[in-house]
């Protein structure tokens, strides 16, 4: 049995989870290869129009996916960290049954509909038992993939926390989603144009999701979606100890039509800029927006310094 | 009465009157009916709304400060699954960022589990609210809602059929008119006896088979006539029956959703969001009943409703029915949209000869 797992959307945020329990039960995967504008177009022939760029992306993987292997992982995360997600999340099941109907493709998948951590446990247990996998065995590969998934996020968070105080370059900090920061279409291009003009970029995916949720708790008191509450939880914790922001935000993502303009609402003290990303790439408009940016940003440091 | 609150909610179908009942009778504070939807209201709205945010958020924007203009200084926000949740929050921020003073009642802030938690937020309203007469209330403001929507569904299906023309949709107004006036339950009973009798006793020429629609979309849209570009009322004109079961008697009142959820299970495992397993079942039936044509309204980039698209698609494969996909945003060109609607309107009648 081969199982594919699409390199999109939930991938970013469970990554180590899921690829260390089937390396655990010895169950070979294969995992679809980084996005690039082939996927994309791949994926908008499944795709009504206006749908948002990270599930055209998602569904452009599927395609590379559906004959190279039995099953496509595509587990069901409802809630995380007791706040909603994006309801895209919840469709996605059955929006590649229907999308991909006349390839009849074998669906993989644990509905983790959790209001606690344990939940999460409960539906591994299934998948286990849909997998004829012994109890104990499915129980012991679970726990040590969950492990690797926190030391993971762990030394992220660790590492990040080193660089913001270590390093004396300017500091943004990236607020995107996981999806769209670790993409290699969306995310990748923005971190090296920073790079590229002298700035360190802080990327707010990486903290500590549990203290950011909590965080955001102080800037919102009805913000749905656990995603984008790391995100402003993230802001409110590190707003002092970067120079600005970026918010990357794919075209046109329901959650963060809203969140986004809460963010720049709120924060009006902190140097803040919104990229958004659509299907038709032009890298050279963010390049310039980039550059006044950080030009901004030097200059209020070399004020600040004298 | 407490003259000095003036509460408000959204333009929203014809729920107004019932809103206004429940507010006048039982939180005992003023109730103005907001100002209908025009041209304005969407311009306002959308200039202080978020760029790609769905078009429902900027109608109720609009609304609210076209309200505020007129004296009203008690807002409130429904919640719901999708966007829909979030929206109370970002509107008050928007509205207290442009300078206006008012009170906001959220219901996406109430926690339906605490008692205390609904009463402080019910007493944002008005502080010295009696509960028992709120409660004396609800009965009377849910039966004004079934006739509304009850009335409603009538025309949607008669209407095109009328001698003379626009009879019922004056009957209703007049209904609506006089409902405004009510102040107790017996007055509300005896009129609704009348209108009812009334329009369904309209006369009518209709054929024995007349070309039928059904029309599904997202909350909003598919309810606020404004919203949807007065889409049953172009419908009608072209003598069509129209069937809509999305309204708040079928959502809220006695909710249909565990229904949807089994009767659409062949397509759609899962609760998909909003009124997307809404929606999946109700063209599902439409497509089994035999309907002609079916169309679908939303908003620009609504999530649940584009996951339900695609499966439309497939349904629309299955059973052979057409159907025309419209999504709204802030610059939809009124014409752009008559003229699919004609087409769709030769297609269904050329099928129905042939």
């Amino acid at each position: 049995m081969k199982i594919g797992i699409p390199r999109a959307l939930l991938y970013y945020k469970n990554e180590k989870l899921w690829t260390k329990f089937f390396d655990e039960l010895g169950i070979d995967y294969i995992i679809s290869p980084e996005t690039t504008k082939e996927t994309i177009e791949n994926g908008s022939k499944y795709a009504i129009d206006e749908t948002c760029l990270p599930i055209k992306i998602f569904l452009g993987h599927i395609d590379y996916l559906k004959d190279k292997c039995d099953y496509i992982f595509l587990p069901r995360i409802e809630r995380a960290q007791d706040r909603e997600t994006c309801l895209n999340f919840r469709a996605q099941y059955d929006l590649v049954k229907n999308a991909f109907r006349d390839y009849n493709l074998n669906i993989l998948f644990y509905n983790d509909m959790g209001h606690k951590e344990h939940k999460e446990e409960k539906a591994f247990k299934k998948l286990c038992k849909y997998l004829h996998i012994k109890k104990s065995i499915g129980k012991y590969a679970y726990k040590i993939a969950k492990q690797t998934q926190m030391y993971y996020e762990m030394f992220r968070s660790e590492n990040q926390e080193n660089i913001l105080k270590s390093t004396k370059k300017p500091k943004v900090l990236i607020l995107a989603h996981a999806y769209n920061i670790g993409d290699k279409y969306i995310g990748e291009p923005i971190i090296h144009m920073l790079e590229k003009l002298g700035v360190q970029p802080i990327i707010a995916e990486y903290f500590d999701h549990k203290k950011c949720v909590k965080e955001s708790n102080k800037v919102t008191k009805t913000l749905p979606w656990s995603y984008n509450r790391h995100l402003v939880g993230a802001l409110e914790l590190y707003k002092d100890a970067v120079d600005g922001a970026v918010i990357l935000t794919t075209y046109p993502c329901g959650p963060d039509s809203m969140c986004n303009d809460m963010m720049v609402r709120d924060y009006k003290d902190i140097p803040l800029i919104t990229l958004t990303i659509d299907a038709q790439d032009g890298s050279a408009g963010l390049e310039t927006r980039l550059e006044s940016f950080t030009d901004i940003l030097n200059y209020k440091r070399n004020n600040n310094n004298e | 009465m407490n003259k000095e609150i003036i509460a408000c909610f959204p333009q929203w179908g014809s729920y107004s009157c019932a809103f206004r009942y429940l507010f006048e009778n039982g939180f005992d504070v003023k109730y103005m009916t907001p100002p209908p939807i025009t041209k304005h209201t969407l311009e306002v709205g959308s200039l202080n709304s978020p760029d790609f945010v769905c078009v429902p958020f900027k109608y109720c924007l609009g609304c609210h400060i076209e309200a505020l203009e007129n004296g009203a200084n008690c807002l409130m926000q429904i919640y719901g699954s999708c966007r829909l949740n979030f929206y109370g929050e970002l509107e008050e921020k928007i509205l207290r960022d442009l300078g206006y003073d008012f009170k906001f009642f959220n219901m996406a802030e109430i926690n339906f589990r605490s008692p205390k938690s609904i009463i402080q937020n019910l007493k944002i309203v008005n502080p010295n609210l009696s509960l028992i007469k709120v409660a004396k209330t609800i009965p009377t403001t849910i039966d004004i809602i079934k006739t509304i929507d009850k009335i409603e569904d009538f025309i949607r299906k008669n209407a095109g059929f009328e001698i003379r023309e626009n009879e019922m949709e004056d009957l209703f107004s007049e209904f609506k008119k006089k409902l405004d006036e009510t102040t107790n339950s017996k007055e509300y009973k005896k009129l609704k006896k009348e209108y009812l009798k009334k329009i369904m006793s309209v006369e009518i020429n209709k054929p024995k088979h007349p070309i039928r629609v059904g029309l599904v979309g997202d909350y909003y849209t598919v309810q606020e006539p404004y919203s949807n570009y007065f889409m049953e009322k172009e419908l009608e004109k072209m003598h069509i029956e129209v069937h809509r079961e999305m309204n708040l008697t079928n959502s809220i009142i006695k909710s249909k959703y565990k229904e949807s959820r089994k009767y659409g299970k062949k397509y759609v495992k899962f609760n998909i969001g909003a009124t997307a397993n809404y929606t999946v079942a109700e063209v599902l039936k439409y497509a089994k009943n035999g309907l002609d044509g079916i169309i679908q309204v939303k908003s620009f980039g609504c999530t649940p409703e584009l996951n339900a698209q695609t499966v439309l698609q497939n349904i629309s494969k299955d059973y052979k029915v057409p159907i025309l996909y419209f999504s709204f945003d802030s610059q939809t060109s009124e014409t752009g949209i008559k003229t699919r609607l004609e087409a769709f309107y030769d297609m269904l009648s050329t099928k129905k000869k042939g």
